[in-house]
């Protein structure tokens, strides 16, 4: 599959397969859920020479070399949701990125919140 | 120092490299063509976010206006949209998908969400009432923005408050979702209504 993807461009061609294909059927992500806001880590910078990894694997890891949100790694990719959550969930799996949950409640944060309001404001 | 919950005492890491900004999510919700897609484009940065749903039926009531056509496939495009504010705080705003079918969508988008913008058009007004509904429900702070489109008639604040049936404390406020400073102004009031409702609430324990 590298080898055929290697001089096509997602953009100009579009999806060279269908998207659950990538992740050989699987809709749901092993492990617990992973929220559409959850930050994601590449763990070690040798994570992406691993073997046995598709290039979409890669490709997440290549953008979570800094923390970055599964709703911003599926944006990034340009490959649906759920997709992306098995890739993330195949990478937890082998201990590749560490999935950091946001909190179940919203930030309580006063001084945040104010921040926030005066940042946008600012818009 | 920011917290990326709310337990005070654990203060997080300083590593830049290692360090997740703090996210304050936000919904715009409303009925079908409200405005949402516009909100999101003139106040956010917007990203492309799709998201594969199985459909059992389609969804013919609401397929009526331009540009529907593509919404009545298994993909679901969403509307995300980005504020970067710091490195170390962003807000993400998501729009709820608008038709009945994608209801099954909201309890994910709300999971941790600071509160919701709902969207109401004074022409189809009852097209509001469900995310009202769905946000009192989870006690979730919002606010209403009637987005004024053009040729839509205008009725005193009072008058769509009683027909929204909407408690005093809700901002109602008309906005035009196409003016960047209108929506911006929309998304501060719904921050001033959140922080609002903390101070009045005092301290609040973790909800975990």
């Amino acid at each position: 599959m590298e080898s055929s993807q290697e001089n096509r461009s997602p953009d100009r061609d579009g999806p060279i397969v269908r998207p659950y294909a990538l992740t050989a059927g699987r809709t749901r992500p092993s492990g617990s859920s992973i929220d559409l806001v959850a930050s994601v880590l590449a763990v070690g910078d040798a994570a992406e020479a691993e073997p046995g990894l598709e290039p979409e694997h890669r490709q997440v890891l290549r953008l979570c070399r800094t923390p970055m949100s599964v709703a911003d790694l599926a944006s990034g990719i340009d490959l649906p949701l759920g997709v992306v959550r098995v890739l993330i969930a195949d990478l937890r799996d082998r201990g590749l990125v560490e999935v950091h949950q946001p909190a179940s409640a919203p930030v309580r944060d006063l001084r945040i919140l104010q921040e926030v309001a005066d940042a946008l404001r600012r818009l | 120092m920011l917290y990326a919950d709310s337990d005070p005492l654990a203060p997080r890491p300083r590593d830049s490299r290692a360090t997740a900004p703090v996210t304050i999510k936000i919904l715009i919700a409303g009925g079908f063509g409200a405005g949402k897609t516009t909100m999101v484009a003139s106040v956010s940065e917007v990203r492309p976010l799709r998201t594969e749903e199985e459909l059992s039926e389609p969804g013919s009531r609401l397929d009526h206006l331009d540009g529907v056509e593509a919404k009545s496939t298994t993909t679901v495009a969403m509307d995300f949209g980005r504020i970067t504010i710091s490195d170390d705080l962003v807000v993400y705003l998501f729009g709820t998908p608008g038709q009945t079918r994608f209801w099954f969508m909201w309890d994910e988008l709300a999971y941790g969400a600071l509160g919701a913008v709902v969207l109401a058009d004074t022409r189809r007004l009852a097209d509001c009432f469900g995310s009202i509904d769905y946000f009192e429900r989870v006690g979730m702070p919002f606010v209403v923005a009637v987005n004024c489109f053009d040729g839509a008639r205008r009725y005193p604040i009072r008058t769509m408050r009683a027909a929204l049936n909407l408690p005093e404390e809700v901002p109602l406020l008309l906005c035009d979702a196409r003016q960047r400073s209108s929506s911006r102004d929309v998304l501060v009031a719904l921050v001033e209504h959140a922080l609002t409702r903390l101070r009045g609430t005092g301290p609040v324990t973790s909800a975990r």
